[in-house]
């Protein structure tokens, strides 16, 4: 990595690297973000993660990103996971067991169904 | 393996448990075993739905019908009609004859209304080990606009408009420190960011450092920039070592950016951070202490002045914020002074970041204007006191603070309104208790962390401490006499005015703030002998209720000490004299026949 | 007794030293790195060859040692359990936590398990109130944690460890 010496360049990193936050143009359709922070991995976030990598596996998707994230700060329902598909609302989900994670990917990612019954929010933060 | 056809949610929120979800799931399950459905019907327990009252609920998906106030009884219609022959069970359907929760429900959690993000805006939305994404969000943005388009007295004059305040605990003006820094004349200067986030109950630092580690390594650099310093150090608590390893990533990502190190962004400014790690010592959150600490030292605090703007880190002027208010940072120099200052109150500007903990329903981190008044946070956003409890007090500032009794929940936050209250802002912890917690036994509980954590190296916090805890376990022990409490009032005004750092300075608030608004909890204590939470054990009795007492036996066999006596299918008996209060036969009583008194 | 290697005593220290800014500054983390290294302690003739190393008296790094709650000169468990006594922890079940913990590894505070496996400490407050109560083993957090749990959790480290 070159060091950065402009307002221009650092520009060139934010477009490419928002590019990939929003997902456009790269050739995902989707990212789940696992929040990692200590909270979640103390409430099984580390198991949560492995489901979801595994389940993406099993059902063979390579299209969707998974990526960690940090603490979105209500604890309370950890681990929580965001599932953005392209097109639609980012998912927040909380109490993500393992089991969970599974029907995520079953239900969210493949059949695009949200599962209403663990969303913590909706929408853009 | 099996297909599952079905998956049957059942919700174990808190309410749904304690309104029998669990023998629900048995009969669930047996009546599955029954049909043999066990193998291509998933049971699974869910989080709370939300709809406590009509719990519990059960789900069936993939229809996504909801029935509310499922027992052991009606369970079994839902596996005969519904799973087997495919019928749903309209009498049982949650609101209405769909039978689905609509999404809006669920759609946005109330924890996330009334929240506005600045500190913590990146928090899980970025990687945190990904440079890139920070710069997505306009990171290293503010620290070109200062290098490059700012005077450093600029910078400061900014900062000071800003009307940022310490957000550690004493609010002091940040643009002040700096200025005080920059002014202070010297050929070497220090930036320090005090990580070091030991209050019980406040763990904001904590998600700032793990969930956007780089916001904070920018603020410093323009805090270097600023106040002239070359180098600077993250103090990290040893505890966090999740943040301490995001951290150094960062630093390595920065460097490599070249946003630290020689010539940052192609200028003259040089500027380099290093992590220091804390080995489990409360009071190097203090700064004296703290600079000690990264000297290589005891962690004990020294006299000031002279504070550290003037003499720091081995004599050289220091800036020290902690991680909070260095995440105000980028975006004050990005939106500008007037930006932040438009929000908040008169003397209290920008946000502040609490960590919502105890009997609160949404536990966690929340960003929210200065001014906020207490009720919006504890149940607006925080969802009020669970399971029916009425709200006793909040714990704010850990054990430099004081508790607000419920009465004054109109009160905004701001650092004045509680400083008048005899609590203060403290670093954000804010502990809710309800109905059954004992305020003597809180204020003990404080005592003892400060007695555990006083550093001894001055008498008043290390003897006076100690002291006041005695006579705190005297009156919980029921031994208290009545001029016990006018010694506290007495010893803690002492404390305060004598001892030499912030830790000591502090320690008796808790007791303070609890004597002032619930000193008919000590006098009952005291007095008459009685806990009224029936919380502090020497006080209290177990007893049980004969005419609910059906002799199940069940107590007795659970009673490690063998306190409880009686036949079988007849009224057992509790010998206060043996029982050590330990609260295992009120868990297995089935027939709520136990119950404790006080005295 | 354990043997203490000196030439990795110089490795460690020569390793944090890449972190210094400023003579004097990395001595606690010297100790972190040396404690780490031997399993959760340090031994005193490491102790006083980092005293030598960085050009200190051995009083200072002993203040130092003595001082920190997380340091210790006697030999400790391999895993050190940290059970946070702060009051978020404490009023959601964490006096229950701590009992079964003593219960299953038969050990009070401070003390550890004839096998030398688990150490039993406190701690202040571990920044994890909102999935309290919760235990810090070496750098694992474990939390929302029940009796139960902690059965699982000390039989699944002795379960590694035997495997």
């Amino acid at each position: 990595m070159s060091k950065v010496k402009s307002l221009e360049d650092l520009m060139k990193i934010k477009e490419q690297a928002l590019k990939e936050l929003q997902m456009r143009d790269s050739k995902k359709k989707g990212k789940i973000v696992v929040a990692m922070g200590t909270c979640g991995i103390a409430a099984g976030a580390k198991d949560t993660l492995r489901a979801i990598v595994e389940a993406l596996d099993k059902n063979h998707i390579v299209d969707v990103a998974v990526v960690q994230s940090g603490c979105m700060g209500l604890c309370e329902v950890e681990p929580t996971v965001e599932v953005r598909m392209e097109g639609q609302d980012p998912i927040i989900y909380g109490h993500v067991t393992p089991e969970q994670a599974e029907r995520i990917v079953k239900q969210h990612v493949i059949e695009g169904k949200v599962v209403s019954d663990l969303v913590v929010r909706k929408g853009e933060v | 393996m099996a297909v599952s056809t079905n998956t049957i949610l059942i919700c174990a929120g808190g309410a749904c448990i304690s309104a029998g979800e669990k023998s629900v799931k048995q009969v669930l399950e047996e009546k599955l075993r029954e049909y043999a459905l066990d193998g291509v019907v998933r049971v699974v327990e869910t989080g709370c739905m939300g709809a406590c009252d009509l719990g519990p609920i059960v789900a069936v998906f993939p229809e996504g019908v909801y029935y509310q106030k499922v027992n052991a009884e009606n369970v079994k219609k839902i596996v005969e009609e519904h799973i087997l022959k495919g019928r749903v069970v309209e009498e049982m359907l949650f609101e209405g004859p769909q039978g689905k929760i609509t999404e809006e429900v669920h759609e946005e959690h109330p924890f996330f209304k009334k929240q506005v993000k600045i500190a913590t805006r990146n928090l899980g939305i970025i990687d945190p080990m990904n440079i890139d994404e920070y710069i997505a969000r306009d990171g290293y943005f503010a620290l070109i606009k200062t290098l490059t388009q700012m005077s450093p007295e600029e910078v400061i004059e900014t900062v000071k408009k800003s009307g940022l305040r310490g957000r550690g605990g004493a609010g002091f003006p940040t643009g002040l420190k700096w200025e005080l820094t920059r002014k202070s004349p010297a050929d070497k200067k220090f930036v320090v960011c005090n990580a070091d986030e030991g209050d019980p109950g406040a763990f904001m630092d904590r998600s700032i450092l793990e969930g956007d580690p780089h916001t904070v390594l920018e603020a410093m650099t323009i805090a270097g920039y600023a106040i002239g310093g070359q180098k600077g150090y993250v103090y990290v608590r040893a505890e966090y070592p999740l943040a301490i390893e995001r951290l150094r990533n960062a630093i390595k990502q920065a460097r490599e950016y070249g946003f630290l190190g020689e010539n940052i962004l192609g200028t003259d400014f040089s500027f380099d951070i290093e992590i220091r790690i804390g080995a489990g010592a409360f009071v190097c959150g203090e700064e004296t202490a703290l600079m000690n600490s990264i000297e290589g030292k005891r962690g004990q605090p020294n006299v000031k002045p002279p504070y550290p703007a003037q003499k720091g880190l081995w004599g050289y002027p220091t800036l020290i914020n902690n991680v909070e208010t260095f995440a105000n940072i980028p975006p004050i120099i990005i939106k500008g002074a007037d930006w932040f200052a438009s929000i908040g109150t008169e003397t209290s500007k920008g946000t502040k970041v609490f960590a919502l903990a105890g009997k609160v329903k949404n536990t966690g981190i929340v960003e929210v204007p200065m001014g906020i008044t207490l009720r919006e946070l504890i149940y607006d956003i925080g969802g009020g006191v669970p399971n029916g409890k009425k709200l006793k007090a909040i714990q704010t500032g850990g054990p430099s603070g004081g508790c607000i009794p419920a009465e004054y929940l109109d009160t905004p936050v701001d650092y004045e309104s509680l400083k008048k209250l005899g609590a203060i802002m403290g670093s954000g912890g804010m502990i809710v208790m309800d109905e059954d917690t004992c305020m003597v036994d809180v204020a003990k509980f404080f005592l003892q962390f400060t007695v555990d954590e006083s550093c001894g190296k001055c008498v008043p916090c290390r003897e006076g401490t100690k002291r006041m805890l005695e006579i705190l376990e005297k009156i919980t022990s029921g031994e208290g006499e009545e001029e016990d409490i006018e010694k506290l009032e007495e010893l803690g005004q002492t404390i305060i005015d004598s001892s030499l750092c912030g830790l000591g300075q502090t320690a008796p608030n808790p007791v303070l703030s609890t004597l002032k608004y619930f000193k008919d909890e000590y006098e009952a204590h005291v007095k008459e002998k009685i806990c009224p939470a029936k919380v502090c054990k020497s006080l209290i009795r177990y007893v049980i209720d004969p005419d609910k007492c059906v002799g199940c036996t069940a107590c007795a066999r659970v009673c490690p000490v063998n306190a409880i006596s009686g036949e079988v299918r007849k009224i057992h008996n509790i010998d206060p004299e043996i029982c050590t209060r330990c609260g295992s036969c009120i868990e297995v009583c089935r027939f709520g026949a136990i119950s404790k008194v006080s005295p | 007794m354990v043997k203490v290697d000196l030439d990795k005593v110089k490795e460690i220290v020569e390793k944090v030293k890449q972190e210094t800014l400023e003579e004097g500054d990395i001595l606690i983390n010297t100790l972190h790195a040396i404690q780490d290294y031997y399993n959760n302690f340090v031994p005193p003739e490491a102790a006083e060859e980092v005293a030598k190393l960085l050009n200190i008296p051995v009083s200072r790094v002993y203040e130092v040692l003595s001082f920190y709650s997380m340091f210790s000169i006697k030999p400790r468990g391999k895993y050190v359990i940290r059970v946070c006594k702060s009051l978020p922890c404490h009023v959601t079940g964490g006096r229950e936590v701590m009992e079964a913990l003593k219960n299953k590894l038969g050990i009070e505070i401070g003390e550890t398990t004839a096998d030398g496996m688990f150490t039993l400490e406190t701690t202040s407050c571990l920044g994890l109130c909102g999935v309290a109560p919760v235990i810090m083993i070496n750098d694992q957090s474990f939390g929302n944690l029940t009796p139960e749990k902690i059965d699982e959790i000390i039989e699944r480290f002795r379960g590694d460890e035997n495997a």
